[in-house]
């Protein structure tokens, strides 16, 4: 069984919603990745996005090109990626892993090497923002020949997009809270509640928001529509005002604290 | 004619549509409302008046005798796009849109800039149709064409600086994706170049084949057949496949794409894509990407602002792949050349991208016949580049004369 179906099952029976940080994998560097990692589950992560940093990030906002470039400065690779998460697994992390990547580093890596690979290495799902359903028949076939699900993204102007989407979905369906790229925002698209209730109308799976989503209030706000929240940008921004803490081994314990402590304000 | 792309925007295998879920019925929508109105007479009639009247088409197809002379080969005709209002061919692509957007109930356009002549061209066309326009730019275009920035408030648009990456082209193109992400319920995005997602390399190839249409009657009329070869300068490649499009059947006509290759293609400095990218996916499309080995996109380098681009139109890619175009490097110093050389034998003084093409017409003219013909895109003209042109040249200009 798939990890994320055992964790969005176990967190219905506990009438919780899933908290879904996002990180960038190799900023700063890929131990801090695992370290932090630990420290989201341990204070109350349900699933983690793992980001393959990525040179043109089409669907992102300046805190998570930022993250993407500070790793790529690092030379984080596809491979560095995966090899994280089951670095972060053999620590002992048992939460589900989705990879977040463009398409094009999984191109370049090579479809069917790409799922050889990352069956073997303990990543449970994947987000492909810039691969619609019209561009995605060669990595759907393949992830569901490895057991692997991969995630799609439906936004308030998917309009009747969002049927054809959401009915294929496997292990949940990721709503855009807004239009725009990722980012903390203050408000929301002005038609999400019908929006999210339309997506849950036509899937049988989860279904999480995400884009803006920063403060225990927006988790509140949408934890009644839907069974998960991700949380990019916020996340990255604590990351990236704990580098100096992060980079400094007397003070990474109160670094990595931060941003734990984040978490376990958001999860409530 | 070829029937490329196919319903899913595909050139053979190039091109597609790799965008966030977010755009996507946008991209319907368009490609709905681009269908409907290039059958619309009204809208062809409108079209057609705005080029003819307000731009100056037909442009002239120009025998460049002297040029041709120094050369000691073939006749050399130059595609005058330098002749249209704002001074490039952008314009043709800028005024369909503008009128797609408009009939589209849009009130806002956003539109993205390399050296300048699409934004002047979007802002020209913003003010003419009463649109709210916004154009994104790099900041170090921004600083290697302040004229063309200056231009574009003057037209009054508002000029966003891009300050991600590269601060270039890759990056305007970038943001502007992502601005038109935000706001796609009320704003037009007029994407310069034939490149991007689907409907767009479609369109702007359409919008662009002008140049080819009116240069394959007019050398018909002029020298009673065909040219042996069109050149055009490449860097997301409208001007080209606007002048290659209708040459496409006549098989013994050779197209020859020329691509920036800066300080050389051995080196790291270039944006010679077809000579030194692999396939891969970039700002929406599948085609051919400067990027290393982990599909991280390369920063390109080019003297010339428009053709510092790590991408290609995904048309270019099936051209090449199935032998029918070529596509040849030129470097900075060889453009500068072709720059002063079209300049004193014919006073025109052409933009660094067109100067590339002059540069490989000064390769090839000599190695041909002197009954043979070469039509040359004469994609726009330098004034926007004097200033960067001096700082190349300023010096070496004051000791030889």
């Amino acid at each position: 069984m798939n990890r994320i179906d055992q964790t969005f099952a176990r967190l219905r029976e506990l009438g919780e919603t899933a908290l879904i940080p996002f990180v960038t994998v190799g900023d700063p560097d890929v131990g801090s990745t695992v370290e932090i990692i630990k420290q989201l589950e341990q204070s109350g992560a349900d699933l983690v996005e793992l980001g393959v940093p990525y040179s043109d990030p089409l669907a992102d906002g300046p805190v998570i090109q930022r993250a993407s470039e500070r790793a790529l400065k690092n030379n984080i690779t596809m491979l560095d990626c995966i090899e994280t998460a089951a670095q972060a697994r053999q620590a002992g992390v048992q939460l589900p892993f989705i990879l977040f990547t463009y398409f094009n580093p999984v191109l370049q890596f090579g479809i069917e090497r790409f799922f050889e690979l990352i069956r073997t290495k303990e990543i449970s799902g994947l987000i492909i923002p810039d691969l619609p359903i019209e561009e995605d028949a060669e990595v759907r076939e393949l992830a569901e020949a490895s057991g692997i699900y991969l995630i799609p993204l439906v936004a308030p102007t998917s309009k009747d997009r969002i049927k054809r989407i959401a009915s294929q979905a496997k292990g949940f369906v990721y709503c855009v809270s807004s239009l725009g790229v990722t980012g903390v925002r203050s408000d929301f698209h002005a038609g999400i509640d019908e929006f999210l209730a339309t997506v849950r109308e036509a899937c049988d799976v989860p279904i999480a928001v995400g884009f803006g989503i920063s403060s225990r209030e927006h988790v509140e706000r949408f934890s009644a529509l839907c069974d998960g929240v991700v949380v990019g940008s916020a996340i990255v921004r604590q990351i990236e005002d704990a580098l100096p803490l992060l980079g400094d081994g007397s003070k990474r314990e109160t670094g990595l604290g931060q941003i734990g402590d984040f978490v376990k304000q958001l999860k409530g | 004619m070829n029937t490329v792309p196919d319903i899913n925007g595909r050139f053979g295998k190039f091109g597609g549509r790799y965008v966030p879920e977010t755009l996507m019925n946008a991209l319907l929508e368009l490609e709905e409302a681009y269908k409907h109105y290039s059958q619309d007479p009204e809208f062809q009639e409108e079209l057609r008046y705005l080029l003819h009247k307000y731009s100056g088409r037909p442009t002239s197809l120009y025998y460049a005798e002297r040029l041709s002379e120094h050369l000691g080969g073939a006749k050399i005709y130059l595609k005058r796009e330098d002749l249209n209002h704002t001074g490039a061919h952008k314009i043709n692509n800028a005024l369909a849109q503008g009128l797609l957007a408009k009939r589209m109930g849009k009130k806002k356009v956003i539109a993205e800039t390399g050296a300048g002549q699409h934004g002047v061209a979007s802002a020209t066309v913003a003010a003419l149709l009463g649109l709210e326009c916004k154009v994104l730019m790099g900041e170090e275009d921004m600083a290697r064409q302040q004229l063309n920035v200056f231009r574009m408030r003057l037209l009054g648009t508002e000029v966003v600086p891009v300050t991600s990456g590269t601060r270039t082209l890759k990056d305007a193109c970038n943001e502007a994706l992502r601005y038109w992400v935000s706001n796609v319920n009320d704003t037009y995005y007029i994407l310069g170049s034939a490149t991007g997602p689907h409907p767009y390399p479609m369109m702007v190839r359409d919008f662009q084949r002008i140049i080819g249409d009116e240069a394959r009657q007019q050398i018909i009329t002029d020298e009673g057949r065909l040219p042996d070869y069109v050149v055009a300068a490449v860097g997301g490649g409208s001007n080209s496949i606007g002048i290659f499009y209708p040459f496409i059947e006549d098989e013994g006509v050779r197209l020859l794409g020329v691509e920036a290759a800066g300080r050389g293609v051995h080196t790291e400095e270039h944006a010679a894509t077809m000579t030194k990218g692999r396939e891969g996916v970039f700002q929406g499309s599948f085609s051919y990407v400067l990027q290393d080995e982990h599909g991280q996109v390369l920063p390109a380098y080019s003297i010339s602002a428009g053709l510092d681009y790590p991408g290609i139109g995904p048309e270019h890619a099936y051209l090449r792949d199935s032998g029918r175009a070529q596509y040849v490097p030129i470097t900075d110093a060889e453009a500068l050349e072709g720059l002063q050389l079209l300049s004193r034998t014919e006073g025109i003084i052409p933009a660094l991208e067109s100067a590339h093409a002059i540069a490989q017409t000064m390769k090839l003219a000599p190695t041909l016949d002197k009954d043979q013909i070469i039509v040359v895109s004469l994609s726009g003209r330098g004034d926007k580049d004097v200033e960067a042109i001096m700082g190349y040249l300023g010096g070496e200009n004051n000791e030889s004369h």
